[in-house]
């Protein structure tokens, strides 16, 4: 007997993302999901972000493999963490980061990253109910990560080009090069150049976060 | 084992062959199957699946269910791009915008990650 279904197969984790998505908007919380690679400095990126606006209510729930160190790091930095512990899992789900905001203050927050597990291709599939996909590119990763991780970067809203203060040290990197590898992935391409070590650009996220904020607030209204 | 990454990760292949699984049995139970003939995907280039590892994860995980025996039928289709105003085909490997209308180009195939069908057998 044929059955005809045509279901999105990640429908489940779709229904959950779409409830997460729903409580981040009565809330008027922003909820970034923050990708990228192991080591392209997402964690650092955070710790800037939370020394420029220190009085900003911020959180974070870190993906970490089998680690607390991320959460750790940004405790430090006066960022209200919690790891979520993903063992052999490549990616988080949208279920993960449910169960986690039940123990974790998020209401209380004007902006939550959500920092995925460090990995270019298989946190893109996975909706978790964020307002904005963020994925921190390093420029010591070379020109066509986003040639060769086009789904990564397909989801982007935003790319932030971390680590430029080293571009001196890079003379085979051009920012130009990867732009123009991103206008043939992302329909509308956004990057952001900063340095967690200089603190460049950081004021442009920080304005691009505002913007998105008022965006969501308008929705709420 | 292919379907773990250079860090002992497992690939999300697995996860989506799990998804896949557990709505097929829903299916066959809900409907009193004795058995899965037959399963039809549509995935897209950018579906962000890679199509031999999920069949991998599927010939590993389908022992001992309903699936065991279904044969896995793939249709796969390429990847599309149009502007949403003048509708027209934007090509793949420039700038993804419509230089008549000026605006972002829209992904209209290419992202599916669906199931189609299924072939059960009913007594």
């Amino acid at each position: 007997m044929p059955v005809e279904i045509q279901e999105n197969l990640l429908a489940d984790n779709d229904r959950v993302a779409r409830h997460n998505r729903v409580h981040f908007a009565q809330q008027g919380v922003l909820a970034v999901n923050l990708m990228g690679s192991p080591g392209s400095g997402k964690t650092a990126i955070l710790e800037a972000t939370a020394r420029a606006v220190p009085e900003r209510a911020l959180g974070a729930l870190s993906g970490d493999l089998a680690t607390d160190n991320d959460a750790s790091r940004l405790t430090a930095v006066g960022i209200r963490s919690k790891s979520i512990t993903t063992g052999s899992a490549c990616h988080l789900d949208a279920r993960l980061v449910h169960d986690a905001l039940h123990q974790f203050p998020w209401r209380e927050l004007q902006l939550l990253f959500i920092e995925n597990v460090g990995n270019l291709v298989c946190p893109a599939v996975y909706d978790l109910g964020q307002d904005v996909n963020v994925v921190v590119l390093s420029v010591t990763e070379g020109e066509d990560k986003p040639l060769k991780y086009p789904v990564m970067f397909l989801k982007a809203d935003l790319v932030l080009l971390t680590k430029v203060d080293l571009l001196p040290h890079l003379p085979g990197i051009r920012i130009e090069v990867i732009e123009r590898a991103l206008a043939q992935t992302m329909p509308e391409p956004d990057l952001i150049p900063v340095s967690a070590v200089t603190g460049e650009g950081v004021d442009r996220w920080i304005e691009w976060l505002d913007a998105r904020t008022k965006v969501l607030a308008a929705v709420g209204d | 084992m292919m379907l773990l990454d250079e860090r002992g990760l497992r690939m999300h292949e697995y996860s989506v062959v799990q998804a896949l699984l557990e709505r097929v049995d829903a299916e066959a139970e809900a409907r009193g199957a004795t058995a899965v003939n037959r399963v039809q995907l549509r995935i897209g280039p950018l579906a962000g699946v890679e199509i031999d590892l999920l069949e991998s994860a599927w010939q590993l995980c389908r022992i001992h269910t309903p699936c065991e025996e279904a044969d896995l039928e793939i249709v796969r289709v390429k990847t599309r791009w149009t502007c949403p105003l003048c509708r027209r085909v934007i090509a793949i490997g420039g700038e993804l915008r419509c230089d008549r209308c000026g605006i972002p180009a829209q992904l209209t195939e290419g992202d599916e990650l669906v199931l189609e069908r299924v072939e059960l057998e009913v007594p």
